[in-house]
């Protein structure tokens, strides 16, 4: 296994790499948000709002375009997010007729950040609506007081790291150990192995040991990165963390022991294992949807997979800080999971060849 | 004479020959097209509610219920006390616990500002921080229906200026999801399939030894790596064309725009892309090795294309990446065209980086593909 370099160096810059990129690149916030503004008031109360959106970090502010020709032609091209129109007389129109209208057109073609930009443009207009009518505030006010629960300081990397913890866990586990049988099928050193007096259960430990020490390795890697370079905090027992990671690797490895004793060829057991297997995992393991919006008969997919009550356990252990009183159940269905995985690998395992 | 068919006979031999992979390449993609997008949803509802209520007044019960009909939100149960409440926060059956105080109507009368407690599950993602949002915009909402109430009484309307805003979404009048996502998910399934399976073929010659009774034949490099693309950028846009059918049939998305336009940069992306995939099957040694540097590169692309969040709020550095990865400007223009009916004109500088890639990626995977070790 070590002979190969290359493969040992993926693995471990594969998870090095993408804790960084979600640590410092994925942002969910939104930030510099193209928009331009069709200002056919030209006053100074429009100045005045466009000034407060150039303030604003949130959005940077095209050339200004005129009339809907041209907001259409830059949707198309595709840089902007948003269009602001003002009618004439806008300043006039708000202060003598006390009444004024702005028209937002927002690139639904983005349903998402069109919501977002909508509101926070919506909050900027309100805020100097406040600012130039200072008396008519309201008299009475219900203001929520916030508290970030688990994550005071509002740390984006806490909400990714647990599920790209399992993400490549699960994959990277998977794929080592569907291609190790059918490796030995293709070169022929299969034979050598079945004609050993080795029992089936033997060969399959063996196979999959080598790979959990590995995966240990790289499980530590990326908590100390997330811990050193990321700021986040673990706040739960550490030996729980890993006990519990030790059972999702084992999990993961059986499920590609499996794999590799049903395929024929390591094509197939890969592609299997990257191309069925990594987008399904990046999305019904909860992490980016919400699995609760879901239809039922995916809540009911999600079940089946192992990183979904891995990433609960994380969660729960690592960013809650709670003890195993708590994850019982989850680690009871990870235990059922691999007990059941690795019982048909072992009855999957031909002992002749055909 | 050309030996370029024979090679192609040989390639399309083989992949015809192994009946599992010429059903999953097709499979795959289009199962997952049909499935994943139906399961991806970004709209926020259910955000499950823990409601702590000391006052039990008349104006918190109102608040409650606004919150409760608002339909985003599930009450789970009242709780008693603050701890109690938390715990369900624990137990994950809560995603937020809203704290009103005692003498909340009674302050709000008086005084005329109350403050209540929010707490939101800060790691429970997107969930937590959009519920927080829409129960922000609730109370807000409440206020100013109080203030109406208590202005109507007092008989006093403060004559203040308001400015109307008015919003519509141009190409998706109902802000859906699908419409943004599914083009999106076509063009990565389209990708990795490309990718994983060009990054395993000449490693899987390497493997087997029949890449030295090639190197001995007067075959050039470039008619080698031609052989190779050929075949699969011909089930490249058989699965593409899949894809968009899929589009039309389940989702009702059909491009706005010239659908010759959208063929022709399938066409460009797809060398781009095999050109890639061939590069790092004749940089690898074992298809193990060619799986995982495609799978680092396919993490990789699928993160940094703006797929799932926007490129914009990037910082300048991960920006630059993004321009960079192939699979960046074909999402965008896949959207382009297919939501906003963008014609040539607009996509002309992805179009060039995307010649860019194809020619770049392939002279490389030829130049490196070596016919003596």
């Amino acid at each position: 296994m070590f002979r190969d370099r290359r493969t040992l160096l993926v693995m471990f810059g594969l998870p090095v790499i993408q804790i960084l990129l979600f640590g410092y690149a994925m942002t969910t916030e939104m930030k510099n948000a193209p928009i331009i503004i069709d200002d056919n008031a030209r006053d100074v109360q429009t100045e005045q709002i466009i000034l407060k959106i150039k303030a604003s970090p949130y959005f940077t502010v095209d050339e200004p375009a005129s009339g809907y020709k041209d907001v259409e032609k830059a949707f198309k091209k595709g840089n902007i997010k948003c269009a602001l129109i003002f009618p004439p007389g806008f300043g006039n129109d708000l202060l003598h007729n006390r009444k004024a209208t702005i028209q937002i057109i927002a690139d639904g073609s983005d349903p998402n950040t069109a919501k977002t930009v909508i509101n926070y443009l919506t909050a900027i207009i309100n805020d100097y609506q406040q600012q130039l009518f200072p008396g008519a505030t309201l008299p009475y006010k219900i203001i929520p007081e916030t508290r970030m629960l688990y994550n005071e300081e509002g740390n984006g990397s806490l909400i990714f790291i647990p599920g790209v913890m399992a993400l490549i866990l699960m994959l990277v586990c998977t794929a080592l150990t569907s291609v190790s049988i059918v490796k030995e099928k293709e070169l022929g050193t299969m034979e050598v192995l079945l004609v050993s007096p080795f029992k089936p259960v033997m060969v399959l430990i063996s196979k999959a040991v080598p790979y959990l020490v590995l995966s240990l390795i790289n499980f530590t890697v990326i908590v100390l990165l997330s811990v050193f370079v990321l700021n986040v905090e673990i706040k739960g027992s550490v030996l729980l963390l890993f006990f519990e990671s030790t059972l999702f690797i084992i999990t993961c490895l059986s499920f590609g022991l499996l794999i590799s004793n049903t395929t024929n060829s390591q094509q197939t057991a890969l592609l299997i294992c990257m191309m069925g297997m990594m987008l399904p995992t990046m999305v019904f393991t909860g992490f980016m949807f919400p699995l609760e919006n879901m239809p039922w008969p995916f809540r009911v997919i999600s079940n089946i997979l192992p990183s979904r009550w891995y990433y609960l356990i994380i969660k729960a252990v690592m960013l809650k800080g709670l003890g195993f009183e708590y994850v019982w159940k989850e680690t009871l269905v990870l235990i059922g999971m691999t007990v059941f995985l690795l019982t048909i690998a072992l009855k999957k395992f031909k002992i002749r060849l055909q | 004479m050309s030996v370029l068919p024979f090679i192609l006979q040989k390639e399309f031999r083989q992949i015809f020959r192994d009946k599992t992979i010429l059903a999953m390449m097709f499979a795959l993609p289009v199962i997952q097209l049909i499935i994943l997008p139906l399961a991806m949803n970004f709209d926020v509802k259910n955000v499950n509610i823990a409601v702590v209520d000391h006052d039990h007044s008349t104006y918190s019960q109102k608040l409650i219920a606004k919150i409760l009909s608002s339909g985003y939100f599930k009450m789970t149960g009242s709780a008693l006390s603050y701890d109690k409440a938390l715990q369900r926060i624990e137990e994950d059956q809560a995603d937020l616990v809203l704290e009103i105080p005692l003498g909340f109507e009674r302050n709000l009368v008086r005084e005329g500002t109350q403050k209540i407690g929010l707490s939101v599950d800060a790691i429970n993602g997107t969930k937590a921080f959009i519920g927080n949002a829409y129960l922000n915009s609730i109370i807000k909402d409440f206020n100013e229906n109080i203030d109406l109430n208590v202005q109507a009484a007092a008989g006093n309307s403060v004559t203040a200026g308001t400015i109307m805003i008015t919003y519509s979404n141009w190409f998706n009048p109902r802000a859906e999801s699908k419409y943004y996502l599914v083009p999106g998910i076509l063009v990565l399934l389209l990708t990795m399939i490309g990718g994983f399976i060009t990054a395993l073929n000449i490693v899987k010659e390497k493997e087997a030894g029949t890449i030295e009774q090639i190197n001995v034949t007067p075959i050039r490099k470039w008619e080698f790596i031609a052989g190779k693309l050929i075949p699969f950028w011909i089930i490249g846009m058989i699965v593409f064309t899949l894809g968009v059918i899929v589009c039309r049939l389940v989702y009702g998305i059909f491009p706005q725009g010239s659908v010759a336009l959208l063929y022709l940069f399938a066409a460009i992306y797809l060398v781009a892309l095999l050109g890639f995939g061939l590069l790092i099957s004749t940089f690898c040694d074992s298809q193990i090795q060619a799986m995982f540097v495609a799978f680092f590169f396919m993490m990789i692309f699928m993160l940094m294309s703006g797929l799932f969040t926007s490129v914009e709020s990037m910082p300048v550095w991960a920006r630059t990446i993004s321009r960079l990865t192939p699979i960046t400007h074909f999402i965008r223009v896949v959207r382009m065209i297919v939501l906003k009916g963008s014609g040539l004109a607009d996509v002309k500088t992805e179009l060039l980086y995307t010649i860019g890639f194809a020619v770049v990626l392939n002279a490389w995977a030829i130049w490196n593909y070596r016919k003596t070790s």
